[in-house]
């Protein structure tokens, strides 16, 4: 499978890598996108805020703050394009006291000496319309109408679907091992599958850039910041209504409420640096903090409505020269290698400015390449990807799934009982170029096994339901790529001992 | 697309069938059963182990011959029964949105509705636990519908959380099956479980039950590879000296199960915090005059028995509220609250009027175990009738015949009380 | 002499009765707070019998396995046993329920019996 030639090989099926790749695909090049893990939006991308900033708080002087600022308005076209949920529900930063007002105010003045963004200090009384439910002592809020929430992993496997069919070839399961270079140019990428051949990388592997960007000599390290999370059930979702902030500390944006585009309630994110890059687990301390911080904010918040816990790991370069900001460069020596690490938050929110300054990037170096390649616009580059039915969508027309119904009788069938996912709605998804074989992959894509029971009861009929399709054994099926099958064994394959039960009590005596 | 029942019932577990057939024993001519799975009977389809139906039946039967008692007296009735169809929504109307790959969305219009939903069991996100998020942690529940109906085991090496009956039962059944099970862990001082699953399940088989310990975290990252445990004091905090760290490759959480009233929210219809099903009258009645609740969807039974009976008294008030044209004046109506040591009682409110039955049945949980003791139930300070025990338990569902002639006609409310040895 | 406590279940008190015996020779029952806790206790000492409640695979069933039961207790000791006979076991639906399964099984005299009726898969 190594004999085809690329000329551009991105690393890492992030948002970021993905953004690359669906922007590159508007020009007649060879694109090939490598992702080490089962399925794109395994690292990062699939845990984290999902807000997109309004780009108030990040300073001009950064790069990601230039790219946040820029890429704000860009996602309506891209969730329109793309059909992911992307709601503008605005941003509130709340304070509580008449000098939180104040640095309120010097922040607004702050921001808009920099960029053009709609923000507006609010008083209480306007506070409350909009927030009823917030903590009684908030008395002051700084608005940003412009900042909204998507799902970061549904945008992530949108644009590498879409990527996909404008001729992208994405590699799962492979990951990139060694960057080859000669003479100063590179060459190629050796992965886990076999080599491939190209004269551009792009490195944007996220919390591992700088594994792949010291095989080309480059000495930087990155620092993973883990960030903890609880989701609540779906009856919570309308409790708040805003992306709520408290007031920022140097370091973070703070322990953050909002609703999701699935309509759950998201409380966190905490900030800490940790020693591996596996590292993601939930700790109890974890939990207690966001759930402190989210008390403030919210006294109502019910402790019972909390349905999952996660955790995601910012890939910081704390370091100078980048000092925490964006790392996006190309390389002098080898020509060809481009960097796009660091990209901590706002990662997602600048993930469309960072694919078009890669393209940019990409057309400066293109003549002084090993192999120099010309970018040209294809006429047959589609933004687009075609809206497949979700019951979920249907709610206030029900009526209309009946027409759906009547032209495949799965979408009849409920497989997920707690989120309403039909088994036409599976087929559907496993029947795409970029088709998810575990379970992970089919809730990221259509919640199925996401809801209040967690897929205790749906999980073996989808496993069946991709057994069948695959025609594969269920045992096969996993949760998130080999070693994390679901079911172990047919019942009556293993046997009990004969003396099962007076063994035990025979050694006792 | 659209038509109109007499009574439709949601869910064809127990509840639901008893329901059914009470309703059409009292004169319901047009009934519908609506059921999500392919078959009737519900969770007892699962649960393969005997035990069921002592009170019932006055004999030992397991839960699918349970069931299929009842499932048989419907086969010859007239009761419409709907399978692989799916309520999806339900509003105060009294309009039902229905799925199903058979015949796609459908409306139906019901003059009154049962809620016979069940219950879920609560996950490791609703208890919190720390950790990976690896394959290998389930609900004991799932796991039993895994071996007993899908026919897959899912692990070798098993680490039960919780020691209720689901995971005393779950301990044997995995044993059974060849699986190694570690032990069964609970953090309250005392197991939940009925002691004759104690000695059946675990004691049978040398599986150890550790009394106030827990699980405090999860390792491995694809599949569970080992899980923490700590004791924990009389307060339940962890006491970080004992944590001792057990391998295995499957956690199962019995920890607890909740009614499953997403349709009742919808609806409208008000819940109990505490029970987390419906607020009924005593005909189990919610606060939508039509709609009815019985079984787990109104309050987690531990035997099936009762469910059956509270079912019957949904059904038999459904067909009066039907086929009573004239509905009877409510002569008085008041509340009964939970008082000292009680969780909660259902039903929570009286509708007293000219048919009302002489007897109440009042059923409520106590918040801890006690020996020789009594039940009093209060109106205000003066007591109306109190009833004594020998032994009562936070996991077994208590109950009390209330004659209706000793409540005073002005009260608004009565208290339902447990009195131990010292007071 | 060997001592055992048995707990007894014929009612939910849950009596911890102390057997004290020589080999099958019993010489005393104590803890016991009524006359049923000695039967219980004795027969629990000297022969105790289970019912088991376990599957057998179905071929060509609405679902993979159909549930069983022994029709009346048998000795404990053989339950091991039984569950090695019963793992190798298939059957073919459509299964009654009650219909006998494994007709006296390791010669205890009793029947394994269905418990659910199982439909051919459509
Ligand atoms: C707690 C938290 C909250 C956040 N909240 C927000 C927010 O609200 N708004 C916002 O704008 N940003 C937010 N961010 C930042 C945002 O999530 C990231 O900037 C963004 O997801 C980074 O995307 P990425 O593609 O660079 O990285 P990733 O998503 O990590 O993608 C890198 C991919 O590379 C793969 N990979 C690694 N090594 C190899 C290899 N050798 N071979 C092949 N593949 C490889 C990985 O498996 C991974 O899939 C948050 C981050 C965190 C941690
Ligand atoms: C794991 C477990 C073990 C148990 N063990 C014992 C025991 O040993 N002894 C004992 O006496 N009792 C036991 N019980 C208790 C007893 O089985 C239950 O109390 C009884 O099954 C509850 O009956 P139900 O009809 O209320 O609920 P269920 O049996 O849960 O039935 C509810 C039915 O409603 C259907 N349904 C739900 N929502 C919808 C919808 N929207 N549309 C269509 N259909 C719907 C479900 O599919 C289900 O079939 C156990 C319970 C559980 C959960
Ligand atoms: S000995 Fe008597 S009182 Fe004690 S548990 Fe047995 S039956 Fe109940």
């Amino acid at each position: 499978m190594s004999d085809k030639i690329y000329d551009i090989l991105i690393v890492g099926g992030g948002v970021v890598g993905t953004a690359i790749a669906r922007e590159l695909s508007k020009y007649n090049l060879s694109i090939a996108l490598f992702e080490k893990e089962t399925d794109v939006a395994s690292g990062t991308s699939k845990a984290n805020s999902g807000i997109i900033h309004a780009g108030y708080n990040a300073s001009k002087n950064t790069l990601k703050g230039r790219l946040n600022i820029k890429s704000n308005p860009m996602f309506d076209q891209i969730a329109d394009d793309l059909k992911v949920p992307f709601n503008r529900i605005g941003s509130l930063v709340v304070g509580h006291s008449q000098e939180d007002k104040e640095k309120l105010i010097l922040e607004k003045e702050r921001s808009l000496a920099q960029a053009d963004i709609d923000l507006r200090i609010i008083e209480k009384k306007e506070l409350r319309e909009k927030e009823p439910d917030l903590a009684e002592d908030a008395i002051v809020a700084l608005y940003a109408p412009n900042a909204g929430i998507i799902s970061p992993y549904k945008l992530t496997i949108a644009q590498a679907e879409n990527a996909a069919n404008n001729g992208v070839d994405i590699y799962l399961e492979t990951e990139v091992k060694k960057v080859f270079h000669e003479n100063n140019y590179i060459t190629g990428i050796k992965t886990n599958k076999g080599k491939f051949s190209g004269s551009i990388v792009i490195n944007a592997a996220g919390l591992y850039a700088d594994k792949i960007a010291a095989t080309v000599g480059e000495n930087y390290e990155i620092v993973p910041r883990k960030g903890e999370y609880n989701l609540f059930d779906k009856k919570y979702g309308s409790l708040v209504n805003h992306v709520i902030f408290p007031m920022p500390s140097e370091k973070s944006k703070g322990i953050l409420i909002t609703p999701t585009v699935d309509g759950n309630l998201l409380l966190g994110p905490n900030s800490y640096v940790v020693e591996n890059k596996d590292d993601l687990e939930v700790t109890e301390q974890g939990l207690n903090e966001i759930w402190d911080g989210g008390k403030k904010l919210y006294p109502s918040l019910p402790g019972n409505g909390i349905i999952s816990s996660f955790a995601g790991l910012r890939a910081t370069i704390p370091a100078e020269p980048y000092n925490d900001d964006f790392k996006i460069e190309a390389l002098d020596n080898p020509v060809g290698f481009i960097d796009v690490a660091g990209i901590q938050s706002p990662g997602l929110s600048s993930a469309p400015g960072i694919a078009e300054l890669i393209t940019k990037i990409v057309d400066d170096i293109s003549k002084d390449l090993k192999v120099p390649i010309k970018l040209q616009e294809k006429s047959s580059y589609n933004p687009e990807l075609d809206k497949l039915p979700r019951l979920d969508d249907y709610k206030d027309h029900r009526e209309d799934w009946h027409q759906v119904y009547q032209e495949d009788n799965d979408y009849g069938e409920i497989v997920c009982r707690c989120e309403h996912v039909t088994k036409g709605e599976l087929i559907a998804e496993l029947k795409k170029s970029l088709a998810p074989l575990t379970l992970d992959a089919i809730k990221r894509r259509t919640r199925a096994g996401g809801g209040r029971c967690q897929g205790g009861f749906c999980g073996p009929r989808i496993a069946e339901i991709i057994a069948e399709e695959f025609e594969i054994s269920p045992l096969e099926v996993t949760k998130n790529g080999p070693g994390s099958e679901i079911l172990m064994e047919r019942v009556k394959d293993i046997k009990a001992d004969r003396d099962i039960t007076y063994r035990r009590q025979k050694d006792e005596n | 697309m659209k038509t109109k029942r007499e009574l439709v019932i949601v869910g064809g577990g127990p509840a639901g069938l008893a329901a059914a057939l009470e309703a059409h024993k009292n004169g319901v001519e047009d009934i519908l059963l609506i059921e999500r799975d392919e078959y009737l009977g519900g969770i007892l389809q699962q649960c393969i182990h005997n035990g069921f139906g002592l009170d019932y039946f006055n004999e030992e039967l397991t839960g699918p011959e349970y069931a299929e008692r009842f499932i048989d007296e419907l086969s010859d009735k007239k009761i419409d029964v709907q399978l692989k169809t799916m309520v999806i929504d339900i509003n105060d109307q009294k309009m039902l949105t229905v799925l199903s790959s058979k015949k796609g969305i459908e409306f139906i219009e019901a003059k009154s509705v049962i809620l016979a939903m069940g219950c879920r069991e609560r996950t490791r996100e609703a208890i919190r636990i720390p950790g990976t998020r690896p394959a290998g942690v389930m609900t004991a529940g799932a796991a039993q519908r895994y071996i007993n109906i899908e026919g897959y085991l899912p692990g070798r090496e098993i680490v039960i959380l919780g020691s209720g009956d689901i995971g005393l039962i779950m301990a044997r059944r995995l044993a059974l099956e060849g699986a190694d099970v570690k032990g069964v862990f609970e953090i309250m001082s005392y197991s939940s479980g009925l002691v004759r699953n104690k000695v059946q399940c675990l004691d049978d088989f040398g599986i150890p039950l550790y009394l106030q310990q827990t699980v405090t975290k999860i390792h491995g990252q694809k599949r569970v590879e080992a899980v923490d445990i700590a004791e924990v004091d009389d307060n339940f905090n962890q006491i970080p000296e004992t944590k001792k760290t057990i391998e295995c490759d499957t956690l199962l959480l019995s920890v607890g199960l909740i009614p499953e009233n997403e349709l009742s929210q919808q609806a409208n219809i008000s819940l109990d915090d505490i029970t987390g099903g419906p607020i009924v009258d005593q005909s189990r009645e919610t606060d939508i005059p039509g709609v009815f609740a019985c079984g787990n969807v109104l309050q987690v039974h531990d035997l099936v028995d009762n469910v059956s009976e509270e079912a019957e008294i949904a059904g038999k008030a459904a067909a009066e509220f039907l086929l009573n044209e004239t509905k009877d004046e409510i002569k008085q109506s008041l509340e009964i609250a939970p008082g000292k040591n009680i969780t909660y009682v259902v039903p929570h409110t009286l509708n007293i009027n000219a048919n009302t039955s002489p007897l109440i049945e009042l059923f409520f949980r106590v918040k801890d175990p006690a020996e020789d003791c009594k039940i009093s139930i209060k109106d205000n300070q003066e007591e109306l009738a109190s009833y004594t025990r020998p032994i009562v338990e936070p996991g077994e569902i208590e109950s009390v015949k209330l004659p209706i002639k000793l409540i005073n006609i002005s009260s608004d409310e009565i208290i339902v009380e447990l009195i131990t040895g010292g007071e | 002499m060997n001592e055992r406590t048995i707990i007894c279940l014929s009612c939910p008190k849950g009596c911890r009765v102390k057997v004290k015996a020589n080999g099958d020779d019993i010489k005393d029952i104590s803890g016991h707070e009524c006359p049923q806790g000695i039967e219980y206790a004795k027969n629990e000492y000297l022969n105790p019998t289970r019912i088991l409640p376990t599957t057998v695979r179905v071929k060509n069933g609405q679902i993979a396995l159909v549930p069983v039961k022994t029709a009346s207790p048998i000795p404990k000791e053989k339950i091991g046993e039984a569950m090695q006979k019963l793992s190798e076991i298939e059957v073919e639906a459509p299964v009654e329920l009650g219909q006998v399964i494994v007709n006296n099984i390791l010669d205890t005299g009793v029947d394994v019996v269905a418990t659910r009726s199982i439909k051919e898969k459509n």
